[in-house]
């Protein structure tokens, strides 16, 4: 209570109000306790576990060919990369060298998926700001990779298209060819979610300057992906552990030092470009080879920790496998980057208002079946 | 930085700690559990450490103890080491939090303590973060049993 208040006698008081499991500016189930004292936020708890399946626990149970088809349903927008980061680790396990051909296959998908989940976010950002046009827009451009998506893979969302050792079968005799219209086509849609949102002067006073989250912070809260990288801390797994034909390409990893919302905003509009390119560098070229190394029918890993990560569209994916030797393994943690970027909500939404609370989320990118796994 | 140079600082932070690398990429430090937090601090503020970056943390259960692993990092000097620390008790486990050193561990100790039964001295607010408050039990210790809910082949 100020002075003021005080000589005027008006008493104010802390209270609590649910934003979720159910509200319109959160992509799923996150509930979150807010303690606000008018429209001040004093305090975020996020109360998880509305979608909890305990993954973890059903990978001990399962082989590590059924492991694969549960991660899709973790991050559903980054499923192809989800599927590769257990396949990679399997594949470290076995010490088996995938050919040329899957690795460039397994980028260009990664690729996709990134441009795809992308465009949600931006259609979903700017719909939780209050521009309901962009939705629209995302959602055309989305639809036509998910359709390259169902013609090879014979799935939309969750692809499963990764197995340990390669890939199911082979890309469909159509893919290079729709992958290349549709980037001819995406290249000239950029500019216009640019000209559409980027510029808007109610978006940028929305953004600018808000949810501001500095370096030191973002690395003592294991923060990773598009989120960190708006702090400028450089946290691309694809430049720092490269794997499958991360090394064979040219990107720049985008990196703004700003950290607020619209400096989150801004990396992942430019990394649709990088994505451009490193699908464009990739698909004229896809090598000659088998498509799936052989594996025995039932894996066993040799006794030992594996632990292999990879930039989903989100952040730093990491899969820890202990094996003691048997079919299924000892223990499974994935390492969600929803769930350690969700940690430092709290930390950067002490004494803001709740409307600039839903642009700070928005700008993060949450999924909730990834942070609860 | 060579995991033999990362061994001859860390040996120097403590005693008894235990250094291995087999069956795993990186340096494993197995920490008595008593020094957890002094030999935290100390990777954290080392100049020739600076593990700033703690990736990943989880909860394991290897029967009869219980334990935890951090996965740690340097962004400056890029270097990776995993820390390891067990407790015995498992009616009633108990370690230091470090999440005050790296502050992810906030998060990561509530996941542990949800499904493992860890809890950890001094952390803030220690609950069930994903479960409901009345669960009974830790779902992720290899004796759990839950014959409503579960399939076990």
């Amino acid at each position: 209570m100020t002075d003021q208040q005080a000589q005027n006698k008006i008493k104010t008081e802390e209270y609590f109000i649910n934003m979720g499991p159910q509200h319109p500016a959160a992509n799923g189930v996150l509930r979150l306790i807010l303690t606000i004292d008018g429209e001040i936020i004093k305090n975020v708890e996020p109360d998880l576990g509305y979608i909890h399946r305990s993954i973890e626990k059903m990978c001990e149970r399962d082989s590590y060919q059924q492991i694969v088809h549960l991660t899709d349903r973790m991050d559903y927008l980054s499923s192809h990369i989800n599927n590769e980061a257990v396949c990679l680790t399997v594949e470290k396990g076995l010490e088996i060298e995938v050919s040329d051909r899957v690795k460039v296959i397994r980028t260009i998908i990664d690729e996709l998926t990134r441009i795809a989940s992308h465009c949600l976010w931006w259609g979903v950002m700017g719909m939780d700001l209050g521009a309901l046009t962009t939705y629209f827009y995302a959602f055309r451009d989305r639809e036509l990779i998910n359709d390259i998506f169902e013609e090879t893979c014979g799935a939309r969302l969750t692809m499963n298209y990764n197995v340990p050792g390669g890939l199911m079968f082979d890309i469909h005799p159509n893919f290079v060819k729709r992958t290349k219209d549709f980037i001819t086509h995406f290249k000239t849609k950029i500019p216009e979610y640019d000209r559409l949102l980027t510029g808007n002067v109610i978006f940028q006073k929305r953004t600018k300057g808000v949810g501001i989250l500095t370096k030191e912070d973002a690395i003592s809260f294991g923060v990773s992906g598009p989120t960190a990288r708006g702090s400028g801390f450089s946290s691309d797994v694809r430049k720092h552990h490269p794997y499958s034909a991360y090394d064979r390409v040219n990107f720049k990893e985008i990196l703004f030092t700003e950290g607020d919302t619209f400096a989150r905003y801004q990396v992942r509009m430019m990394e649709l470009w990088e994505s451009v390119s490193i699908i464009e560098q990739l698909i004229d070229n896809i090598p000659e080879g088998e498509t799936k190394a052989a594996t025995k029918a039932v894996i066993k890993l040799p006794k030992g920790e594996f632990y292999q990560r990879v930039e989903t569209a989100r952040g730093e994916l990491g899969v820890y496998i202990n094996s003691t030797g048997n079919k299924n393994p000892y223990r499974v943690k994935f390492r969600s980057p929803g769930f350690s970027n969700l940690s430092v909500l709290n930390h950067i939404s002490k004494d803001v208002l709740i409307g600039d609370l839903v642009a700070t989320m928005a700008s993060f990118d949450f999924v909730i079946p990834d942070i609860d796994r | 930085m060579t995991n033999e140079d990362l061994q001859n600082i860390i040996t120097g932070l403590g005693t008894d700690l235990e250094f291995n690398t087999e069956g795993s990429e990186f340096l494993n430090v197995i920490v008595p559990k008593e020094q957890l937090h002094s030999i935290c601090s100390q990777l954290k503020s080392h100049p020739e450490l600076k593990f700033d970056y703690a990736f990943c943390i989880t909860g394991m259960d290897w029967v009869p103890a219980l334990g935890v692993i951090y996965h740690l990092n340097s962004t400056e000097l890029k270097h990776e080491i995993v820390v390891k620390v067990m407790v015995e008790d498992r009616e009633n486990p108990t370690l230091d939090s470090v999440h005050d050193i790296w502050q992810t561990a906030d998060f990561h100790e509530l996941e542990i303590f949800d499904f493992f039964g860890i809890k950890f001295n001094n952390h803030p607010k220690l609950r069930r973060i994903f479960l409901t408050p009345e669960w009974e039990g830790f779902p992720l210790r290899k004796d759990y049993v839950d014959e409503a809910n579960m399939i076990i082949k």
